[in-house]
């Protein structure tokens, strides 16, 4: 049952390229959608549109049966029942910590013994509660960012924006708030809709993930599923730390490619790179090969160790194929750079 | 893959295959197709409760819940929210039916034509704003334009162009004009380069200081000095340098009113120029040393070639401050016979005949002509002028000095000294003496001059009152404008704002005179519908003031809104508040150090101003620059000298006051602060 409904949503600044164009998206009730890409790719439009900040040039958004949005008109966002996580988390600083919280349920004319208990149960959950009376200027980044999540929750919204939240802060903390993300998306059951530029906080957090580049939306999927059955080089390039080769593969229905078929495709290109040009019969395609799946292996073909890197758990190595196409594999011992040595490639995907 | 269910455009189906079925009309559909609609089910309440069934239900299998920490999983019982007044059926909008049918499409195209501003202001901001800019800017300089057309076409006032004394006034204001601008340019220059450059000490202060003249109103200013420099100097007769009694007043001359023209201005320049070196980092000189250059080719490179737009538009700002410049020219030049055009209008008006309109609109005319010709030099010279990218440091280029600094800093002390210290010393003491002509010392000195000012003259009084009156009135009211002005041009771009931001600032550039002259035509007649006329009434100064500081009150509270966070009024949005909610909650509480600032700034300007109530004022209705005016004129000078001591104390503390106050104030508005 599809409740957030993007349709064909157009955004043009008027110049040029559109920041978004045509993406359409259904969420269901409780989804939680990271949007993924680069910056600049329009995921922040997408955002402000929900949010209703920006109308959209074409298309719409809907809420259930509700037009939010469209060309002509615009629920305005204090309408919407929507909350945001701004990047720069908009405390109010003239405020107290137990202001900016209940702020929403003020302006809903709640107050007295009843905006105290509201406020009150989302600084616990928060674990806030001593710090009710500061003022913003008062508090760590961590802190800030837990306020602004508080302020999110302690109405009901139908949808919760999040615009790049964590960007701010340190690696540390931003384990523990991913965690306080993840919980406060079971609890409260809201559409969460997350921007990202980071894609291991896209998959740890999301139940879906949709990777976004040029103001196109090019595909959406669960993050397992996004990571082994990328659609396109764009989406195989940003989504993980594969390599992707052009080999010439017969056209099958089949798209996960196993080492008999590549090490065939790999001999036949190095045969020909030898010989010079390419048999006409057979096309190049791109395939998407993760470095986990390239490992040392008798029945390998020979490839030259580039560099080898130690990244603490393991080491990342840069192999040249014969054609001087590189490839990332990882290794579990040094391995001397310049020296060739055999390797497999168990497992690729074709996009 | 029940998840993301609907992905309507992914790579593979990405080909929009856009039904043409409306006879290739060629018009974008914004009809969403209908398999979206037929699934948009009535789904019943939008708010659903946490941890309710129906959400359970729709998770997907395949995702195992996250191990909640204990106290998420604490529901928020017991208190419902009510639902928003908004999600009740008839305010929301609606998905169109699928059978809109044809005409609705057409209607629908058609109404893409008004597109409704998602910018969150409400309606009638945009009328409001531009009603009052209308009123107060384009209105009385139309009457103006008018006015001096028809008295140029009409010839009745035309012949006056072609008066000696109107050729006379044209050459004394450009004379001492220019030569104004040179004193400022120099005095300027000196200030901005030794301040924004090198490592002298006191550099706040000396700064404060510099700025004082511009601050305190320019006929205290001419009376200081005249007082300094006359005969009957309590200064320079104990040192016995006054000019033997019965000798012409120096002063009383075109070099004396172009000096003091530049000494009012230089701050001016000072200002345009460390705007300019603001933007020669540190490290920028500092990559020049490097490169070989030593301290005066760095100079000469790198610093000039950064300053010489600054220098340009402020020595063109200095420009046409002096042609319009009422104060200095009053004092020193009418008991001299040295008229200029501002001063001529002056007396036009008092020896009121029946080409007067027609002539003073004419000569505003003209002085108002120079003035723009003078401020599209400024405007040319800072325009392109953007080196912003290189001051990334924001260090400040300092060149340290050694042993020179202590005689730096002994140079600017003393010029202080000379161009503000001594004047108004000279102007206390003779606000000290008994009578013009005595000899200040411990048995002479005396404070009847106060005393009767204070308590005594009637006249003080009441325009001690109509000042404080028309100040804070201005100061006030004029937040009413500004702020939704404000509001409205940093969240507007585009043609209609940059209008509206130049027709705010136009009244403020214009010399006073004009803009009095530009009041006096449109008010003179009764007005309209009441019938009753403003002129002769302390409300025509009212709406000229509020024309005329339009800009001084409009730009605190402009930087103080360009520099918030626009997420922090977007937040509130969310939160649910509407327009006039997040401005009382949020935004003016927000804005209130700048607006606090904006209402002392243009107290400071109004209290003393002169020049748009020299020529508004009549019995009853006269300010305290009038005031100080007629009493020099009527030879009290030591009454004149009281008021004014009273005026500059009244200056020095509303700066303090802003300085106190600086660092809740965005940045910028104060001018003597970096």
């Amino acid at each position: 049952m599809a409740q957030l409904i993007l349709n064909h949503l157009t955004k043009d600044f008027g110049g040029g390229r559109p920041a978004v164009a045509d993406v359409s998206l259904a969420l269901r009730k409780q989804a939680f959608l990271a949007l993924l890409g680069p910056s600049g790719c329009g995921k922040t439009t997408v955002l402000r549109m929900i949010a209703g900040f920006e109308q959209p040039t074409d298309g719409s958004i809907s809420y259930g049966e509700r037009r939010l949005s469209d060309a002509e008109r615009a629920l305005p966002p204090e309408k919407r029942n929507m909350a945001m996580v701004f990047q720069s988390y908009a405390l109010w600083p003239h405020m107290t910590v137990a202001e900016n919280v209940g702020y929403p349920l003020k302006v809903r004319g709640i107050s007295g013994a009843a905006w105290q208990k509201l406020v009150g149960e989302a600084l616990s959950l928060v674990k806030l509660t001593e710090l009710a009376e500061r003022r913003p200027a008062a508090l760590s980044g961590g802190q800030r960012q837990r306020v602004a999540l508080a302020r999110c929750l302690v109405t009901q919204p139908d949808v919760v924006l999040l615009d790049e939240p964590l960007a701010n802060l340190d690696q540390h903390l931003r384990k523990s708030m991913e965690e306080t993300f993840r919980a406060f998306h079971e609890r409260s059951g809201a559409t969460m809709v997350y921007v990202t530029h980071d894609q291991a906080e896209a998959m740890a957090l999301a139940t879906d993930v949709a990777v976004m580049s040029e103001g196109r939306l090019l595909q959406v999927a669960p993050p397992a599923e996004i990571y082994a059955r990328p659609e396109g080089r764009v989406v195989g390039g940003l989504i993980g730390r594969g390599s992707i080769l052009r080999l010439p593969v017969a056209e099958s229905g089949q798209r996960q490619l196993g080492w008999p078929v590549l090490r065939e495709a790999l001999g036949s290109r190095d045969a020909i790179g030898a010989t010079g040009g390419l048999p006409a019969d057979v096309p190049l395609t791109d395939v998407l090969v993760r470095p986990e799946y390239v490992h040392r292996g008798t029945d390998g073909l020979l490839m030259r160790v580039m560099s080898c890197v130690f990244e603490g758990e393991r080491f990342a190595l840069d192999l040249a194929l014969g054609d001087g196409q590189r490839l990332k594999a990882f290794s579990s011992v040094a391995i001397a750079e310049g020296q060739a040595v055999p390797f497999v490639i168990a497992s690729g995907w074709r996009l | 893959m029940t998840r993301a269910d609907e992905i309507a455009r992914s790579r593979r189906a990405s080909a929009p295959v856009e039904s043409d079925a409306e006879g290739g009309s060629g018009f974008k559909l914004l009809e969403p197709p209908r398999r979206f609609l037929s699934r948009a089910r009535r789904s019943g309440p939008l708010r659903f409760l946490f941890g309710g069934g129906e959400a359970a239900e729709s998770r997907p299998p395949q995702t195992t819940p996250a191990k909640l920490p204990g106290e998420l999983t604490r529901a928020l019982r017991g208190v419902e929210l009510p639902a928003m007044p908004h999600l009740t059926e008839g305010d929301s909008l609606k998905a169109r039916s699928p059978g809109g049918g044809r005409g609705g499409r057409w209607f629908a195209f058609r109404w893409r034509k008004r597109r409704v501003s998602s910018g969150g202001e409400p309606a009638w901001l945009l009328p409001f704003v531009l009603c009052a800019v209308l009123l107060l800017s384009v209105l009385p300089l139309a009457r103006l334009t008018g006015a001096g057309f028809s008295g140029l076409v009409e010839g009745q006032a035309a012949r006056l162009i072609f008066e000696p004394a109107t050729f006379a006034a044209l050459r004394n204001t450009l004379v001492t004009a220019t030569g104004g601008m040179v004193v400022s340019l120099l005095l300027g220059s000196l200030f901005a380069f030794a301040m924004a450059l090198t490592d002298i000490r006191g550099k706040l202060i000396l700064s404060f200081a510099f700025m004082l003249p511009m601050m305190i109103p320019p006929q205290v200013t001419a009376l200081a000095w005249v007082e300094m420099s006359g005969p009957a100097s309590p200064l320079l007769k104990p040192l016995g340098l006054a000019p033997p009694l019965g000798s012409p007043q120096p002063l009383y001359s075109l070099s004396g009113i172009a000096l003091l023209l530049g000494v009012q201005h230089a701050p001016l320049v000072f200002l345009a120029l460390k705007a300019g070196l603001a933007a020669s980092p540190r490290d920028g000189i500092e990559a020049a040393r490097l490169s070989g250059a030593g301290p005066f080719r760095v100079f000469r490179d790198i610093v000039l070639p950064l300053a010489f737009p600054g220098l340009i538009a402020g020595g063109a700002i200095a420009f046409v401050s002096g042609i319009g410049n009422f104060g200095i020219p009053a004092i020193l030049g009418i008991p001299a016979g040295i008229e200029t055009l501002p001063t001529l209008i002056f007396s036009r008006l008092a020896s009121f005949g029946a080409a007067t309109f027609g002539e003073i609109a004419l000569i505003s005319t003209l002085i108002a002509a120079i003035s723009a010709a003078g401020l599209i030099v400024q405007q040319r010279a800072l325009q392109g002028r953007d080196y912003r990218l290189i001051g990334h440091s924001g260090a400040r280029a300092a060149f340290a000095l050694g042993r020179l600094r202590i005689a730096l800093e002994a140079l600017l002390w003393l010029a202080l000294a000379l161009v503000l210290v001594a004047p108004l010393l000279a102007l206390i003491a003779s606000s000290l003496v008994p009578a013009y002509g005595v000899p200040l010392n411990f048995k002479t000195v005396s404070l009847s001059a106060y005393g009767e000012i204070l308590f005594r003259q009637s006249i003080t009084l009441t325009a001690l009152k109509n000042s404080a009156f028309l100040a804070s009135a201005a100061a006030l009211g004029l937040l009413v404008v500004t702020v939704p002005a404000a509001y409205l041009l940093t969240r507007r771009k585009g043609a209609l704002a940059n209008l509206i931001a130049i027709l705010i600032e136009v009244p403020y550039a214009l010399p006073g005179i004009v803009l009095a002259v530009a009041f006096i035509l449109t008010f003179a007649a009764p007005l309209p519908v009441v019938g009753v006329s403003l002129y002769g009434t302390i409300w025509i100064i009212l709406v000229a003031y509020f024309s005329s500081f339009l800009a001084v009150s409009l730009k605190p509270v402009m930087s103080a809104f360009l520099q918030m966070d626009p997420s922090l009024e977007e937040a509130a949005r969310l939160a649910g508040a509407g327009f006039f909610r997040r401005m009382r909650d949020v935004l003016l509480p927000l804005i209130a150090p700048a607006a606090g600032a904006s209402i002392i700034l243009v107290l400071l300007i109004a209290a003393n101003e002169l020049t748009v109530s020299a020529l508004l004022w009549s019995a009853g209705t006269q300010t305290l620059g009038v005031a100080i005016f007629n009493l020099d004129d009527s030879g009290s000078s030591d009454l004149a000298s009281a008021l004014s001591v009273l005026v500059v104390v009244l200056v020095i503390a509303l700066m303090a006051a802003l300085e106190f106050f600086a660092k809740y104030l965005p940045e910028g508005v104060l001018p003597w602060r970096n």
